[in-house]
C-alpha cells in the first residue's frame, strides 16, 4: 500500500472542506471495499477522511417513508423493524449480501460507490479502461461470464456488484449528497451512469461530495417487494443474477410494479419495459414471459455470459410467483 | 520500524494537517483529541485489547490485524486472505464480529478490543472454546481463531435457532479443511451451553 496521510473528521461540513482541498483525498467509512483496493494498487489515495466519526448513522421512519445515514451498516438497516415491515426488498438484499462481519462493518453510502469485481478491474497487471482510461478492455473479448449483457459498450461490460442499489432502484430511492455547494437529491436510477467510452466515471457524485442519506419513499408496491439472488454458491458471494421485485396487486391485478436486475447489466439495472408488460394486466405466466422477454429485447451477451439471458428470466418469473 | 524523532503522539490535542486542527472521533477515555496523520509518519495510538490499554506505533497503512500480531504479539489472529474473504481475522471491535484486515489500526482507537486470547478465565476455557474441543471442530486449525470469535459473536446475536441458520450466520469464515460439520455441531453446542 502506497503511504497516505489520515484525518478523523467530527463534523460533515469539515469532511467535505477537507476533502475539496487535500489532492487524492478518499473518504473511509467501513474500509471493505477501500482497503481492498488499496492493497491491491487499484485505489492510490494520498490523504484518508474518516467519517466514521459523523452523526450520520441513524435509520428513521418517517411520515414519507425512510431515511438511513449515510453511515448506517448494513447490519443495522437489514434488521430494523421497520425495513422488514414496509420495505422487505432492502432487508432481503443486505442479508444477501457479504458475510456477518463485513455487514457490521459496511455503510450505506461505502456499499453504492463499492467498485466492480471486474477481474481485470482488480488486478494492476492487466489493462483495464475503468482502471487506466484508454488502455483497453481485456474482457471484451476474455473472460466475461460475470459481466453484463446490457449497457455495457466497446470500452467496459463490467457490472456493478451492489445488491443494495439493486433493492433501492425497485423502491423509487433519492440519494442525499452534499458538497462544498451544499446539499443536493439524487434520484437512484439517475446516480449511476452507463460506461460509454468513459467507464471510470461511474456515477454523478462531484468530487469532494459526500453521501449523507438515502430516502426511500413509503408505496404499496414497496411493501410487496421481495429480492432473489442467484449465486454460484448458497451464500456470502456476488450476484450471477438478482431480481428486485416490487408489486401492488388487486387480486391477480397489477396495479403497479417495480422490476430491477442485478448482474447483467453495467449500472444496476431497471426495465421499464418489462414493468409496462405487467401493469394494468393479470398476473399470468403469459405476462410474466412477456415480461422477461422485454427485459432482455436489447441484451448483447459475450461469449461466456449468454446464460444470463435466460436465466433473469426464469429469476423473473420465479420470483414474480413467489409475490403473486 | 520508524525512528522515533518522526513519531506524532495522536493523543496530543494539535496535530494538524495542511494547517488545519480537526476534532476526531473521540477515544472514549480521551475526549475530543485532534487526529491527523501525514504520510509515512508514525503515530503512537492506543488500542484497548483485552481489556488492556496497550500502546502500539502505527503507520497509517497498518490494519488493525497486523497491528494485533506483528506489533501487540497477539498471534492467536490469523491472516489467511488479507481481503475479507475468509474470515480467519474476526475479532470483536465493541461487542460486534469484524474482519480485523478490513479496518485500520488509527481507526480503531478509543474501541474495546477481544481477540482469542480474550476468552478464556485464567485456565478456564469459554464455552464457546471447550465446544470446539468436544466436537472436534478443526484440523489445522487455522480457521479456527476465527470461527470460534465469529462463534461468540453469532450466539450473542441469536443467530443459532438451526443448523441452517448457523450455517448462513457463519458463512463468512471459510475452512479449508471442511470441517463444516463439527463447527456447525459445536456452534449448536456451545449456544444451548451459553443459554443455560
Ligand atoms: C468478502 C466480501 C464480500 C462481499 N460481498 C458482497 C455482496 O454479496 N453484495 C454486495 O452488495 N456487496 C458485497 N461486498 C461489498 C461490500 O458491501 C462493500 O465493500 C461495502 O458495502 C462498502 O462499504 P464501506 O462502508 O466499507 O465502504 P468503504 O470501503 O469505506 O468505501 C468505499 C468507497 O466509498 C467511498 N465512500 C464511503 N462512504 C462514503 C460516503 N458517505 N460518501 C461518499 N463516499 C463514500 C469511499 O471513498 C470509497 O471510495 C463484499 C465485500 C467483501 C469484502
Ligand atoms: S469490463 Fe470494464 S472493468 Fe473490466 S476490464 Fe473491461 S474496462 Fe476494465
Ligand atoms: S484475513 Fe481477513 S478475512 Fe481473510
Ligand atoms: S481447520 Fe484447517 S482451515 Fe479450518
Amino acid at each position: 500500500m502506497k503511504p497516505f496521510g489520515y484525518t478523523a473528521v467530527r463534523d460533515t461540513g469539515e469532511a467535505v472542506r477537507l476533502a475539496s482541498r487535500t489532492p487524492d483525498a478518499a473518504f473511509v467509512a467501513g474500509g471493505t471495499d477501500l482497503l481492498n483496493l488499496m492493497k491491491d494498487g487499484v485505489a492510490r489515495p494520498g490523504h484518508l477522511i474518516d467519517v466514521n466519526g459523523l452523526d450520520l448513522a441513524e435509520v428513521t421512519e418517517t411520515p414519507a417513508g425512510l431515511r438511513i445515514g449515510g453511515l448506517a451498516r448494513m447490519r443495522a438497516v437489514a434488521g430494523h423493524a421497520a425495513v422488514r415491515r414496509g420495505w422487505p426488498v432492502l432487508a432481503e438484499a443486505l442479508l444477501a449480501s457479504a458475510s456477518p462481519q463485513v455487514r457490521n462493518m459496511a455503510s450505506i453510502g461505502g456499499n453504492l460507490l463499492q467498485r466492480t469485481r471486474c477481474g481485470y478491474f482488480r488486478d494492476t497487471g492487466s489493462p483495464c479502461n475503468k482502471r487506466v482510461p484508454g488502455s483497453g478492455c481485456p474482457a471484451v473479448e476474455g473472460w466475461n461470464r460475470g459481466h453484463a449483457v446490457l449497457g455495457g459498450s466497446d470500452a467496459c461490460i463490467a457490472t456493478h456488484p451492489s445488491d443494495l442499489a439493486v433493492a433501492l432502484l425497485a423502491l423509487d430511492a433519492v440519494v442525499r449528497v452534499r458538497g462544498t455547494a451544499g446539499e443536493r437529491k439524487v434520484p437512484i436510477g439517475d446516480f449511476y451512469l452507463r460506461p460509454g467510452a468513459t467507464p471510470h466515471v461511474e456515477n454523478v457524485l462531484r468530487p469532494a461530495e459526500l453521501i449523507t442519506a438515502v430516502e426511500v419513499p413509503r408505496s404499496a408496491t414497496a411493501r410487496r417487494s421481495r429480492y432473489l439472488k442467484l449465486r454460484d454458491r448458497a451464500t456470502f458471494e456476488f450476484a450471477v443474477v438478482s431480481v428486485a421485485a416490487a408489486v401492488d396487486l388487486r387480486g391477480r391485478r397489477v396495479r403497479d410494479v417495480r422490476l430491477a436486475f442485478g448482474g447483467i447489466g453495467t449500472t444496476p439495472w431497471r426495465s421499464p419495459e418489462a414493468e409496462a408488460a405487467l401493469r394494468g394486466n393479470d398476473l399470468t405466466a403469459e405476462s410474466v414471459a412477456r415480461a422477461g422477454r422485454a427485459l432482455v429485447r436489447d441484451a448483447e451477451p459475450r461469449h461466456d455470459n449468454e446464460f444470463k439471458v435466460e436465466l433473469v428470466q426464469r429469476a423473473l418469473a420465479e420470483l414474480l410467483e413467489e409475490l403473486r | 520500524m520508524a525512528e522515533h524523532t518522526r513519531r506524532t503522539v495522536l493523543k496530543s490535542a494539535a496535530v494538524t494537517a495542511g494547517g488545519a486542527a480537526l476534532a476526531a472521533r473521540a477515544p472514549a477515555a480521551a475526549g475530543a483529541a485532534a487526529v491527523s496523520i501525514q504520510p509515512a509518519q508514525t503515530a503512537e495510538i492506543t488500542l484497548s485489547v483485552n481489556g488492556r490499554r496497550r500502546a502500539v506505533s502505527v503507520e497509517t497503512r497498518v490494519t488493525l490485524l497486523d497491528a494485533l500480531r506483528e506489533r501487540l504479539g497477539l498471534t492467536g489472529t490469523k491472516k489467511g486472505c488479507d481481503r475479507g474473504e475468509c474470515g480467519a481475522c474476526t475479532v470483536l471491535v465493541d461487542g460486534e464480529r469484524v474482519k480485523s484486515c478490513l479496518t485500520l489500526a488509527v481507526m480503531r482507537q478509543g474501541s474495546e478490543i477481544t481477540t482469542v486470547e480474550g476468552l478464556a478465565d485464567g485456565d478456564r476455557l469459554h464455552p464457546v472454546q471447550e465446544a470446539f474441543i468436544r466436537h472436534d471442530a478443526f484440523q489445522c486449525g487455522g480457521c479456527t481463531p476465527g470461527q470460534i470469535m465469529s462463534a461468540v459473536a453469532c450466539i450473542e446475536e441469536g443467530h443459532t435457532g438451526s443448523d441452517e441458520e448457523i450455517r448462513q450466520w457463519m458463512s463468512g469464515n471459510l475452512c479449508r479443511c471442511a470441517c463444516y460439520q463439527n463447527i456447525v455441531a459445536a456452534v449448536a453446542d456451545a449456544a444451548g451451553e451459553v443459554r443455560r
